[in-house]
């Protein structure tokens, strides 16, 4: 089993284009301002969290690539410097670097542009915009910008997806087929998505962006924290519900091994009672400190599930923590948890085929 | 534990034990395997959508029937299977049933698709927008879009759970789920995995295709020197892929063995290959590896062959450059030109094709070919014939540059 590091964070969330701007946002633990969003047919918009406009227009939007892609991918790439800044600052043209972007409802702008026009007459839909609708584009882009990108895969699901993309980048570092990783999870806004999200759950005030980390195996590419668990994916089923399927993911994260206050519960609550019962529900005995990002950006769908894992790590990195648990029960797929823990602290790793007594000290 | 995770120190051989496949061609096995050993064309004018304003007429539709196969499915859900979930269903059912698994509490299920349920964002999207005041139906939409939530009715189908992981890599995506199913078995997550890809046909993406002017409007002929464009079809297929140890162990009939995987990304341009395949190249170098064969070992190679001009080339440039000497008598057929692209099914599709070479020792043929692309340094199969086929390899390649090449192995 190797050690697999944290070497870097980004984030690009209705806070701003940074992690600092997320950090701060989850500190002051203040509702962000919502804006409206049109809604066609309707005279109330809706109300949404949307990305600022970055204060300097980013150098990359002169990159071929990205003239014309959709915001989504601009938040993938600015995401993605950050969480490659360190390593970028010690280039190494030798470096393979993995890539998995992971998606919940992926390039919505254009997909709806597109469509749009193809039913308003299919003859002069823009071809420009086409391609720009798959999954994949984002993913595309962002490879050809970093241009070391080896192996890349776009994965699409609910939000605990992101845990899967985190899996995927340490199997490609533990079979050496990548020297770093970056997994990203990211979603763009438009009125679509927000009368979808309405329709199944309404108090939620949908945002977008991205969060973005970087794995490595080098620990002097470290910065300072240590991957120590991903569970199993429970998905739900027939006959395993979300509710089911949250207590077996917090059960196979076992309690914790920490003074109360040495670990961070980082989870997915937001502001949907209904959405919300299983993830509470399964840690109703948590007695530790918690955040709850959701609850101040909003539904940012996989953006939020990337932005939960950024705020753990960046909580353990800036020394507040020696551990951070992350739990993502998503919308309709999966429960999946993840513990972080600080790159020279003591505490081990959950062992393989674990059960709740299996930390160790 | 997904990690840490107890890796083999071997990384067992993996073979498949079950296969199911639907295309224009037919349901099911027998059909198609009779379909492309005789080089059967499937297309005929669009009836799913109106193609009236478009420069192309014709897809290969499949003849879906009246009636799904009974499975664990309530009537109200087997009623929320859209056609691509419907695709899908027939293809795992048959793979199911081949494989002769049971009902299990951990069995991964890896999809490829590029569009999912986008029959469902269709109909919400038009809803939204013409009677936006109207919410019936939208609710059921929005979530039976997603492509989870259509695998998950696949796996509730087959009374089984497990994880669910959905790759879009564009039209490489049924070949990368095949690939990371293998791993995940390779890797000791998994002694068995379900794996495949689909789509349907829907009105977005033939647009699509049409305002790119990729699609062809005469026939559809990967490789050919006149070749102009691509034909779209639809289906699904889906493989059971387990341990050699635990086929044996069950006394499983073997179609094949999944020996080799490679995958990278071109970072070129977005819709458009290296012009000299260099990506294309090096997956297929990189699967060889893995697998332990060289070209001279392959007997034939199921292309990506789109029928594009720039796809073509490029990969016949990048086969050409792989196989060196051994081109001049390795045999390679792009299946498209029977049942047209089924875009994220097509690697799934395209490696039950090559089960079925293996099996049945014939190869597919292109009938419509006529003059190979300059390009070519390798006869294009263009008549029905049997063949002696040990290994056959087949490439996927998709929007956004992800190429994927899978290498089966026959079981004799």
């Amino acid at each position: 089993m190797s050690r697999i590091f944290v070497a870097g964070l980004g984030a690009v969330s209705p806070a701003g284009w940074k992690v600092a701007a997320l950090r701060e946002a989850l500190e002051q633990a203040e509702l962000l301002p919502a804006q409206s969003l049109e809604r066609p047919g309707w005279e109330d918009p809706f109300r949404a969290r949307l990305v600022p406009n970055p204060a300097v227009r980013p150098e990359f939007l002169a990159h071929p690539r990205l003239r014309r892609a959709s915001p989504i991918t601009h938040y993938v790439v600015a995401a993605a410097l950050e969480a490659m800044a360190g390593l970028l600052a010690k280039p190494d043209p030798k470096r393979r670097l993995g890539l998995v972007v992971c998606l919940q409802c992926g390039c919505v702008n254009y997909s709806c542009r597109f469509f749009e026009e193809t039913l308003k007459d299919p003859a002069t839909a823009s071809p420009l915009l086409f391609p720009e609708t798959v999954y994949a584009a984002p993913t595309s882009h962002v490879a050809a910008f970093l241009g070391n990108v080896s192996l890349a895969n776009s994965l699409v699901g609910d939000p605990a997806t992101f845990l899967q993309g985190i899996s995927l980048g340490v199997q490609w570092l533990e079979e050496n087929r990548v020297d770093a990783c970056l997994v990203i999870g990211a979603e763009e806004i438009n009125w679509i998505l927000a009368d979808a999200l309405w329709h199944l759950e309404r108090p939620a005030i949908l945002t977008a962006g991205a969060g973005a980390v970087t794995l490595c195996r080098d620990p002097e590419s470290s910065m300072g924290v240590e991957l120590a668990a991903i569970t199993d994916a429970h998905s739900y089923s027939t006959r395993n519900t979300r509710t089911q399927a949250a207590r077996a993911m917090r059960e196979q994260l076992g309690a914790p091994a920490l003074p109360v206050n040495a670990e961070l519960l980082c989870d997915g609550v937001g502001n949907s009672p209904r959405a919300d019962a299983p993830e509470l529900a399964a840690w109703r005995d948590w007695t530790g400190p918690r955040l709850s990002p959701k609850r101040i950006l909003g539904e940012g769908l996989m953006a939020a599930a990337a932005w939960q894992c950024v705020a753990a790590c960046n909580a353990v990195a800036g020394g507040r923590f020696t551990a951070a648990t992350v739990s993502l029960v998503g919308s309709n797929q999966q429960a999946i948890g993840a513990r972080f823990v600080r790159a020279d602290s003591s505490i081990s790793h959950l062992s393989p085929g674990n059960s709740p007594g299996n930390i160790r000290p | 534990m997904l990690f840490p995770a107890t890796i083999p120190s071997q990384a067992p051989r993996v073979v498949i034990t079950g296969a199911g496949i639907i295309t224009a061609l037919g349901r099911g096995w027998k059909p198609n395997a009779e379909g492309f050993r005789a080089g059967r064309t499937a297309f005929r004018p669009v009836s799913l959508f109106d193609v009236s304003r478009q420069r192309a007429k014709l897809a290969a539709e499949v003849d879906l029937p009246v009636a799904l196969p009974p499975t664990r499915l309530t009537a109200k859900q087997t009623a929320r299977l859209d056609r691509a979930a419907s695709l899908l269903l027939l293809s795992a059912c048959e793979a199911w049933q081949q494989s002769g698994w049971e009902p299990t509490e951990n069995l991964p299920l890896v999809l490829g698709t590029t569009a999912g349920g986008m029959s469902f964002g269709e109909a919400y999207f038009r809803q939204a927008l013409q009677t936006p005041r109207r919410h019936r139906h939208q609710p059921t939409r929005a979530v039976h879009y997603q492509p989870q939530v259509q695998a998950q009715m696949v796996l509730d189908a087959l009374g089984s759970t497990g994880p669910i992981t959905i790759v879009s890599n564009a039209c490489a995506s049924g070949s990368n789920a095949i690939g990371h199913a293998w791993e995940l078995i390779r890797y000791g997550q998994a002694e068995r995995a379900l794996a495949g890809g689909y789509d349907a046909l829907c009105g977005m993406v033939f647009s699509g295709f049409d305002a790119l002017q990729a699609l062809s409007t005469t026939v559809c002929r990967p490789f050919d020197a006149r070749r102009d464009g691509l034909a779209l079809g639809e289906g699904a297929a889906v493989l059971a892929l387990e341990t050699l140890e635990s086929a044996r162990r069950r006394g499983a009939v073997i179609l094949g063995e999944l020996i080799g995987y490679g995958s990278a990304i071109d970072r070129h341009h977005l819709t458009q290959p290296h012009p000299q395949g260099e990506t294309t190249l090096a997956v297929m170098k990189q699967a060889c590896a893995i697998a332990g064969v060289t070209p001279g070992d392959i007997d034939y190679v199921n292309a990506h062959g789109t029928g594009t001009v720039l796809n073509d080339s490029s990969e016949a440039f990048a086969i050409s450059q792989w196989a060196g000497p051994h081109a001049a008598t390795l045999p390679v057929s792009s299946t498209k030109a029977s049942i047209g692209h089924l875009l994220g099914a097509a690697g799934a599709v395209e490696a039950v094709i090559c089960l079925m070479a293996l099996r049945e020792q014939w190869l597919p043929p292109e009938l419509a070919f006529e003059t190979p692309d300059p390009a070519c340094h390798f006869p294009v199969v263009h008549q029905s014939q049997d063949a002696r086929v040990k290994v056959a390899l087949s490439n996927s390649f998709g929007f956004g540059g992800v190429n994927a090449t899978v290498i089966f192995r026959r079981w004799a």
